[in-house]
């Protein structure tokens, strides 16, 4: 399993991206791998606001139905169109082509209280 | 080990329309011995196009052959988790046969059906008694209709005392349908953790003004029973809230504790599960709703009086939160409830209980150290395994299949959420020792088999009649339609 050094971390799970004001946001490969094959995907509409903390979306397998909570606050900029047809990719590609939504943060101070890589392998290894 | 798992003489089925042979019938009338009249144009609609023409035996071949394909409790042990998958007596399928009860019309005037209404009095009055609740509806159809019955209940109370509460705590340990129950009803759902049984100090943390309620499963999804069940509703209630508990799982409880008495105001009963009449498929199901005093006003109507000499449908009540169903509810589901509990007596449904949580820890102290405990405190009447550690990269779903091999529906799988693979066994009061032998025997010999052999398991099913089947494409591309040709 894969957990890229440049990315930031979440306890439930959640990736997240930061280029300048916004972030990209997906959910990681043990997320991916623990929930199994991916069949659908919810996300929210482009211009709502996610207040952090909050779910924002749903991922569900064969095996559950799990929400996604906002790493941090910020309005959607952008969502990926392509996992409504091909909710797969995530399985296949998480960190890139899975990625989920992109938002413009409202506090870019936000994504310095996340995991980094080494904590967040920390924590699985604690849960698996 | 004897495996009764087996791969006989089963046959495959053609869909009817495959069958079919224009001009085929299953009927032969007598020669018309009067002038032949067409029906008026506008009453005779157009030919359906390939609608299957069959004989009687090709009918019934086809029905009877798709029948082989089931797997119901009448073939073997069901220990499907959270359901309560007992044995339905036939005496239930007698009583519900009796002419007078089987073949009343939903809208004959009560008067004329005083036996029916009788009937369902004493089934109110009995699963008021069993829970400890004032009064019970037996209108809602089925286990979530009862939810949703309850929940609207809840809110036409607090509506009613001008309250504006908009959000419902849900333990993480609750029944699934929960939190869709209390969105349907119009509420928030805040999640709250439990650390196997939910603390006092947790539902402290967060009941505050906006909570209209708290919705409990007790014993819960891991066979425990919330020992601080008391205390929580006395700070519910305290806070101006009210306690649901969702009864999937009375087989624990009957004749030994009563929800009502540990401070619960409204509950549902699935009869389909702890009262012994017909689950899933075709159910149907019956799903009635318990409240305490205060609460009778709301409840949707008419339920049955009864003066001391007749039975009558009760007036309409001006706070009812309206009818459920139409008419009075699946009737033929609580005859057979009302003949169980009869036939069962209070001692026997207090054995019966006992019996499904004696059962249940059976099956736990057999399987413990051969499948991860995640839970150690002693269950009621079902036990939650985990796949953690098993060999040879097999997950739940991988024993769920090779039981099958072996002769036994899986169990609940991954569920509850709670414990990562969760394998969730209900045994029910219903098997011998015998049969809960031989299921563990399976068990542990997967377990072996994971070690050893683990393509055993990752090729599972391969004794069923069509092998493991692609969940995944099923439910990512789902054929809903039958094309012809396609």
């Amino acid at each position: 399993m894969e957990f890229p050094e440049e990315l930031k971390y979440t306890e439930e799970h959640e990736w997240v991206m930061v280029e300048e004001e916004l972030a990209v946001i997906g959910i990681t490969d043990f997320a991916q791998d623990s929930l199994g094959d991916v069949v659908f995907v919810e996300l929210p509409e482009v211009g709502t606001f996610l207040e952090a903390g909050k779910a924002f979306g749903v991922v569900e397998s064969v095996k559950a139905v799990s929400d996604i909570y906002a790493p941090i606050s910020g309005t959607v900029e952008e969502i990926n169109d392509d996992l409504v047809d091909a909710p797969e990719i995530i399985n296949t590609s998480p960190y890139e082509d899975g990625w989920m939504i992109k938002i413009r943060m409202a506090d870019a101070g936000d994504a310095d209280n996340l995991m980094d890589a080494e904590a967040y392998q920390a924590l699985i290894a604690e849960e698996s | 080990m004897t495996i009764i798992g087996t791969s006989g003489l089963v046959l495959n089925e053609k869909l009817l329309f495959e069958h079919s042979d224009p001009g085929r019938k299953g009927y032969s009338l007598p020669k018309l011995d009067v002038p032949e009249t067409a029906l008026p144009a506008e009453l005779c609609r157009e030919e359906i196009s390939d609608f299957p023409e069959l004989s009687e035996v090709d009918v019934v071949r086809h029905f009877t052959r798709l029948s082989t394909w089931n797997y119901g409790v009448d073939s073997g042990f069901y220990p499907l988790g959270s359901c309560t998958m007992k044995y339905n007596p036939k005496v239930n399928e007698a009583a519900a046969r009796i002419p007078g009860l089987a073949y009343i019309h939903p809208a004959t005037p009560a008067h004329l059906a005083q036996g029916t209404l009788e009937l369902m009095y004493r089934l109110q009055g009995a699963l008021a008694e069993i829970s400890g609740l004032a009064r019970v509806t037996l209108q809602p159809a089925a286990g979530a209709q009862g939810e949703l019955t309850g929940m609207l209940v809840v809110r036409a109370w607090h509506e009613a005392h001008g309250s504006k509460r908009t959000k419902v705590l849900i333990p993480d340990t609750a029944h699934g349908t929960n939190p869709a129950t209390a969105s349907l009803t119009g509420y928030d759902v805040v999640p709250i953790a439990s650390d196997g049984v939910l603390t006092l100090e947790e539902v402290e943390a967060h009941m505050n003004d906006d909570v209209a309620a708290l919705m409990v499963t007790n014993p819960n999804t891991l066979g425990l029973f919330e020992t601080n069940i008391e205390a929580i509703c006395k700070l519910v209630h305290e806070r101006g809230g009210l306690v649901y508990c969702d009864g999937a799982n009375l087989n624990a409880l009957m004749g030994i504790a009563r929800p009502g008495d540990m401070g619960i105001d409204v509950m549902h009963f699935n009869l389909h599960k702890t009262f012994s009449t017909p689950h899933g498929g075709g159910g149907p199901g019956s799903g009635p709703v318990g409240v305490t005093e205060k609460l009778i006003p709301y409840l949707p109507g008419p339920g049955v009086d009864f003066d001391g000499e007749n039975y009558s449908l009760e007036a309409a009540k001006a706070d009812s939160v309206g009818r459920m169903m139409a008419f009075h509810g699946n009737v033929g589901v609580m005859v057979r409830a009302y003949a169980y509990i009869r036939s069962m007596g209070a001692a026997g449904l207090k054995h019966a209980s006992e019996m499904a949580v004696l059962n249940a820890n059976y099956v736990r102290a057999r399987l413990e150290g051969v499948y991860d405990l995640p839970y150690k405190s002693r269950s009621l009447h079902e036990v939650v395994f985990s796949d953690k550690d098993l060999g040879g990269d097999c997950h739940t779903l991988d024993v769920a299949k090779r039981l099958i091999d072996y002769g036994y529906h899986p169990p609940t799988i991954y569920f509850p959420l709670v414990v990562k693979g969760a394998i969730m066994i209900e045994p029910t009061e219903t098997e011998s020792q015998e049969v809960l032998d031989e299921f563990c025997d399976a068990m542990i010999a997967i377990a072996g088999e994971a070690r050893e052999n683990p393509e055993l398991l990752h090729q599972a099913p391969v004794r069923s009649r069509v092998r493991r089947l692609d969940e995944t494409t099923a439910a990512r591309k789902p054929k809903l339609k039958w094309e012809k040709g396609a």
